[in-house]
């Protein structure tokens, strides 16, 4: 018998899935109540209580987990021009599983420093010029970062000749040096900055955020839960040697605070007269809305679709609509009590509008240039208007009465025809939240995790756009 | 191949130009003659002239427009450049920047009021832009 226990400690529930690596099943999950203060420790006791309800005494061969606990990996990034090497940086880190709580571009002022000062990143991702480039703004800002009284792991990943002058100026931080976020124009090369995120976590931040009492039972992988979910992605989409991938794919997290968006695809450009422009975008991708959530972000929805969108999509009349929204905005805990009360369909309605604005926030847009020879397009960012399934994970999708309806709203339409989002799609569930746990095995055990993936999504049928041509 | 000169150009086509060919040889020649040349393609922006050279740090920018509407593609470029902090940066133009045949003296008169450099006539070879660069970014 061979067995992993798999452990995801988020912010507010811990959950713990076992695994039988011989029959590839997961034989058990549980979960337990987790605040942020108290001990982590205790959360994870209590889940591992309740699942050995269900599985009994088995002997783990080894046990592993992600992490988005005490509000997951913060980072703060730091590039030069807003569109490229910042965006860059930022990139880089939404790709490692981070939360960027601060992004600065150009130099840093006195009142960058001030809020850096108080309210510290796990990480700071510093980034600045081409190799061979401008080196002035990452010399300037480590010269600043230097007068900080606290300290904080620094990774340095800009221009090549910046590095000695900034290591030298951040020489009492801990430091680490990565190749450039771009090393020449417009390109883009994050993976070893990203491999360094995780490193540091592991190192760092675990011990940071009340984890290192869970060590002694932990084996060694420890991952920022989103990129445990992006590397499951990306494993489902691409296969391992011995076990076929299921192709490219668009990935749908729509939680409570934020709305993760995650491609595993190319999205190159389909038609003749494109011309692409802008950074490389990363094949595996992922993009957060902070201001886009089902309880803590609902006002960010409402403003960017409006009042009436939300009414439409409800059902309910905009005196309804405004009622449940303050009643949220005092209980964040509020769920629908039926499937069809008013809370149930104004979910539906912030479901399909966080859908609606975070997939138009991460898909490659389309622009017209009339020029004189006719109409040509630019594309910034990724043509995905090909890609042919959608996954589903988190409970606003996974609980709702219609999800088609929600997963609709991920599509191309002819109202925003130069947002270029997948024209048709399987939709797929993540119905017993196992994509995490399965980022996290997939680290030992590739080809099981995988299948595991292929079986245990649901889908609960296909969608399109309607026009297709 | 010349040796290196360690100046670094900026090129690209202004505007909704698509004319590829040009760009790319003056992307071969300027390399050829020692320079590191980060060249943008057609279809290009002030936006991104200026986005480059700050990343790249620039010792010059050389646009580039064949379809006539140079004009209007270039204004405001050198104001925004000194937004940028930019300034002083060297900045030539060429191709067939206007449309039809303008008297070129009016034409340089009017590139050089919006702040360029150097402006030169339809029809310039390379070897001129060369030896220009060369002078005004000291190189020898
Ligand atoms: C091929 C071509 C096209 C192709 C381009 C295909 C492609 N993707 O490259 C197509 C068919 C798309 C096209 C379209 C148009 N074209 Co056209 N095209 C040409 C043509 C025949 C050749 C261009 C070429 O490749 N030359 C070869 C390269 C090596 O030379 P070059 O581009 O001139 O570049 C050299 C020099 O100019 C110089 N140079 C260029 N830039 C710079 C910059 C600096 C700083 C310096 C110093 C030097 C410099 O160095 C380069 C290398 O030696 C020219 C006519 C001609 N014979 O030049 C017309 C020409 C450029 N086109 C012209 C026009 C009007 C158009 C259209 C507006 C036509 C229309 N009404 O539809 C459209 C515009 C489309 C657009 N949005 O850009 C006119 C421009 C007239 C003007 N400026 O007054 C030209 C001159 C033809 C003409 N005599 O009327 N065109």
């Amino acid at each position: 018998m061979r067995y992993a226990l798999l452990i995801d400690f988020g912010s507010t529930f811990t959950k713990v899935t076992a695994v039988d690596l011989i029959s590839e099943e997961i034989i058990g999950t549980a979960s337990a109540f987790t605040t942020a203060d108290s001990d982590i420790g205790t959360g994870l006791n209590v889940a591992l209580d309740r699942l050995r309800r269900v599985t009994g005494d088995i002997a783990f061969d080894f046990k592993s987990a992600c992490s988005s606990a005490a509000g997951g990996l913060r980072m703060m990034v730091s590039g030069l021009v807003p569109e490229l090497t910042a965006e860059a940086a930022r990139l880089a880190a939404l790709g490692a599983g981070a939360r960027i709580t601060r992004l600065f571009t150009h130099e840093l002022t006195r009142r960058d420093l001030k809020d850096i000062e108080a309210d510290p990143p796990d990480i700071f991702l510093m980034t600045g010029g081409t190799d061979g480039g401008n080196r002035a703004c990452m010399e300037k800002n480590a010269g600043k970062l230097r007068s900080l009284s606290v300290r904080f792991p620094i990774i340095l990943a800009g221009n090549r000749q910046a590095i000695d002058a900034c290591e030298d100026a951040l020489e009492d931080f801990p430091v680490t040096v990565c190749p450039n976020v771009m090393p020449s124009f417009g390109v883009l090369n994050i993976e070893p900055v990203q491999r360094e995120i995780r490193d540091l976590f592991l190192k760092h931040i675990v011990n940071a955020r009340g984890l290192s009492k869970t060590k002694e039972i932990l084996s060694d992988i420890l991952m920022p839960t989103p990129s445990a979910i992006l590397s499951a992605m990306k494993l489902l989409a691409d296969g391992t040697e011995t076990e076929p991938g299921i192709g490219e794919l668009m990935g749908i997290d729509v939680g409570g605070a934020t709305t993760d968006v995650y491609t595993v695809a190319r999205g190159e450009p389909i038609d003749m007269n494109v011309i692409c422009k802008g950074l490389d975008e990363p094949y595996a991708k992922r993009t957060v809305e902070g201001d886009i959530g089902m309880r803590y972000s609902v006002a960010g929805i409402v403003s960017e679709v409006g009042q009436p969108w939300i009414s439409e999509c409800s059902g309910l009349t905009s005196d309804d609509c405004a009622a449940l929204m303050s009643e949220l905005l005092y209980d964040k805990s509020k769920v629908p009590l039926t499937n069809d009360d008013a809370m149930a369909r104004f979910d539906h309605a912030l479901a399909s509008g966080a859908v609606e604005i975070a997939t138009r926030r991460h898909a490659g847009v389309l622009e017209e240039a009339f020029t004189t020879s006719g109409l040509v397009y630019v594309q910034t960012g990724k043509d995905l208007r090909s890609v042919r399934q959608i996954i589903f994970t988190g409970g606003s999708f996974i609980h709702a009465q219609n999800p088609l309806d929600i997963a609709r709203h991920a599509l191309y339409t002819e109202r925003y025809p130069m947002s270029l989002r997948p024209k048709k799609a399987t939709v797929l569930k993540d119905d017993r939240y196992i994509l995490s746990a399965m980022g996290v095995l997939a680290e030992r055990e590739k080809d099981i995790a995988l299948r595991i993936i292929k079986r245990e999504l649901v889908s609960p049928g296909d969608i399109s756009s309607g026009d297709d041509s | 191949m010349e040796q290196g000169n360690g100046k670094k150009l900026v090129i690209g086509v202004i505007g909704a130009d698509v004319h590829a060919v040009g760009i790319r040889i003056l992307e071969y020649a300027f390399r050829e003659a020692g320079f590191d040349v980060t060249n943008l393609g057609v279809m290009v922006s002030q936006e991104e002239f200026i986005g480059a050279a700050l990343e790249t740090a620039a010792d010059a920018i050389v646009i580039s427009s064949l379809y006539g509407h140079g004009e209007l593609d270039c204004r405001g470029m050198r104001d925004k450049m000194d937004e940028a902090g930019l300034d002083g940066l060297l900045l030539y133009v060429g191709g067939n920047i206007v449309v039809g045949k303008q008297d070129f003296v009016d034409v340089e008169k009017r590139f050089h009021e919006m702040g360029f450099d150097r402006v030169f006539p339809p029809g310039t070879p390379p070897e001129e832009t060369i030896f220009y660069l060369k002078k005004d970014l000291e190189v020898e």
